[in-house]
């Protein structure tokens, strides 16, 4: 079975489109700065409808994870043990990501990582992913 | 601005059968529930002004109150539907209690039920509560209702250094309190080594850590105070307050401070008790971490102490906090909607001194509380005798 493919909308379609071509954008606010993670048509801090998007350092760190083995669904359950992860970017936003790579069962609550780029189902739609660093 | 006062009383409360149940329906055991209700009440069907309902998993829909309305045949002239997850059975109440208060209605039925576990596949029914999860930036990465939880509980162990045993002991407690409930789902002794040594549902998290599915209702009636007179043996509800600070658990401002902290600080400060003069807690515990965290939150115990607090049995029967008296919803059962109502039916039977082997000798003041998606939405009640 394969993996859901996000379905992006309004809102949210710059930040899959720019992953498709391998980059990490995220919304900040004209007005008060404030970035966010999930986007948005208005700031999530002070409402205002003047967003703009910038490339991201691709830079973070585990806030927290867990080593899943008991799957939501039929389709993760092939990824089993995975590694679902909140991993707090340079920017200063949270994103839930998955930690992939050979050692990602290592991962520990602080360990720096970077976004990859990770193709999925036949067209080969893009999800950011995170992978751990050498320190 | 100091809140009013709160008048509302409830005057009945019921739960059903509980677990697995062949041939159970929603809309059934949300039937149940009500006839129980207003039998504890003394009410009639027709004393009902106001209804209520959550929501269910098997009966997904736009209207469930009038769905539900329509199925016991009650024609209520205030009929609406509240859905916050786990904290939908305490915000029923909080809502019943304003409506009883504003002279809106005189009797308020919040009623929940759902038979998730023989009227859908147990897969079924952790893929549809994943869907708390975001569509596009947490469910395509496998997040589920145990793995957001177990983010909380990683970081709340590496944060305080809480072991193995402590988070155990929460299991083991509630346990031991459903022993003593004739209706309860798991009544066999548990050990903290069994906890312990459960399969790994999502790290840090075990199986054993994990609440139940099950099949249930329940049904609490408030009521007006003067409405309340002639009913059979009514409680009070001092204080209620709520806290919502994010859904998606990767939108949540702290991982280990939560909505709970002002829902109970509201509550606390309209009933003007503080949580050291609380006998009885029934505390929404749909994993481990859930209670662990929310009984730091609240300020029940120090960061760090609530886990050392169980081990010591703090939270069993003659320990400084009674908590989830009825085995909560790892042991008592759980049925969505219907799971945080079993707190309240639970806190009620307290403070009457009806609930048998498991009564807190001289209970007068009960906290309850419900958390609803990743510990997002909270809503917490202070009950007492009248
Ligand atoms: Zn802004």
């Amino acid at each position: 079975m394969d993996l859901p493919i996000p379905r992006p909308n309004a809102d949210t379609r710059p930040y899959w489109d720019a992953a498709q071509q391998d980059r990490l954008v995220l919304q900040h606010c004209a007005d008060c700065g404030a970035p966010q993670a999930i986007p948005r048509s208005y700031c999530g801090t002070c409402h205002s409808a003047d967003l703009t998007w910038r490339e991201s350092s691709g830079t973070g760190k585990i806030a927290s994870f867990s080593v899943v083995h008991r799957a939501p669904t039929k389709a993760f359950r092939d990824q089993l043990p995975y590694v679902l992860a909140l991993v707090d970017m340079a920017e200063g936003v949270r994103l839930m990501l998955n930690v992939i790579g050979e050692d990602r069962l290592d991962t520990q609550i602080g360990d720096p990582v970077r976004v990859v780029f990770e193709p999925r189902g036949a067209d080969g739609f893009k999800m950011p992913q995170v992978q751990r660093s050498p320190a | 601005m100091p809140r009013k006062k709160h008048t509302a009383r409830i005057t009945g409360v019921a739960d059903t059968a509980m677990g697995e149940l062949p041939g159970s329906t929603a809309l059934g055991l949300h039937a149940e529930a009500t006839n129980a209700a207003l039998k504890d009440a003394g009410l009639k069907a027709q004393d009902i002004d106001g209804v209520l309902c959550g929501y269910s998993m098997t009966v997904p829909h736009l209207m469930l109150s009038s769905v539900f309305s329509e199925y016991y045949g009650i024609s209520p002239s205030f009929n609406t539907a509240i859905q916050a997850g786990g904290a939908t059975a305490c915000i029923m109440l909080a809502n019943a209690v304003a409506l009883v208060e504003s002279g809106a209605c005189r009797h308020v039925l919040c009623v929940t039920g759902d038979n998730r576990l023989t009227g859908m596949t147990r897969d079924g029914a952790v893929a549809a509560l994943a869907t708390v999860g975001h569509p596009e930036f947490e469910q395509p990465y496998g997040m589920s209702v145990p793995a957001s939880y177990a983010l909380v509980a990683q970081a709340y162990l590496h944060r305080y250094g809480i072991t193995r045993d402590e988070l155990s002991a929460i299991a083991v407690s509630a346990r031991k309190h459903a022993a003593l409930h004739p209706k309860a789902t798991k009544r066999d002794p548990l050990t903290l080594t069994e906890v312990s040594e459960s399969r790994v549902i999502a790290s840090p998290l075990r199986l054993l850590d994990c609440c139940l599915i099950s099949d249930g209702g329940a049904a609490v009636i408030v009521s007006a105070a003067d409405a309340a007179r002639d009913t059979r043996n009514p409680v009070r509800v001092l204080g209620s307050g709520q806290g919502h600070t994010h859904e998606h658990i990767m939108a949540a401002p702290s991982l280990t401070d939560f909505g709970c902290k002002a829902s109970s600080a509201m509550a606390f400060a309209q009933a003007g008790v503080t949580a050291q003069d609380i006998d009885v807690a029934e505390i929404y515990d749909s994993f481990t971490i859930t209670l662990l965290a929310e009984l730091e939150s609240i300020g029940f115990f120090e960061k760090g102490e609530a886990g050392k607090a169980a081990l010591a049995g703090e939270l069993s029967q003659g320990g400084r906090l009674p908590t989830n008296t009825h085995g909560g919803l790892m042991s008592y059962g759980h049925s969505g909607a219907a799971g945080g109502a079993f707190h309240i039916v639970e806190a009620v039977h307290q403070l009457r001194g009806e609930a048998d082997a498991r009564q807190v000798p001289g209970a007068q003041l009960s906290f309850v509380h419900g958390d609803g998606g990743i510990l997002s939405a909270h809503c917490s009640l202070v009950l007492g005798k009248d």
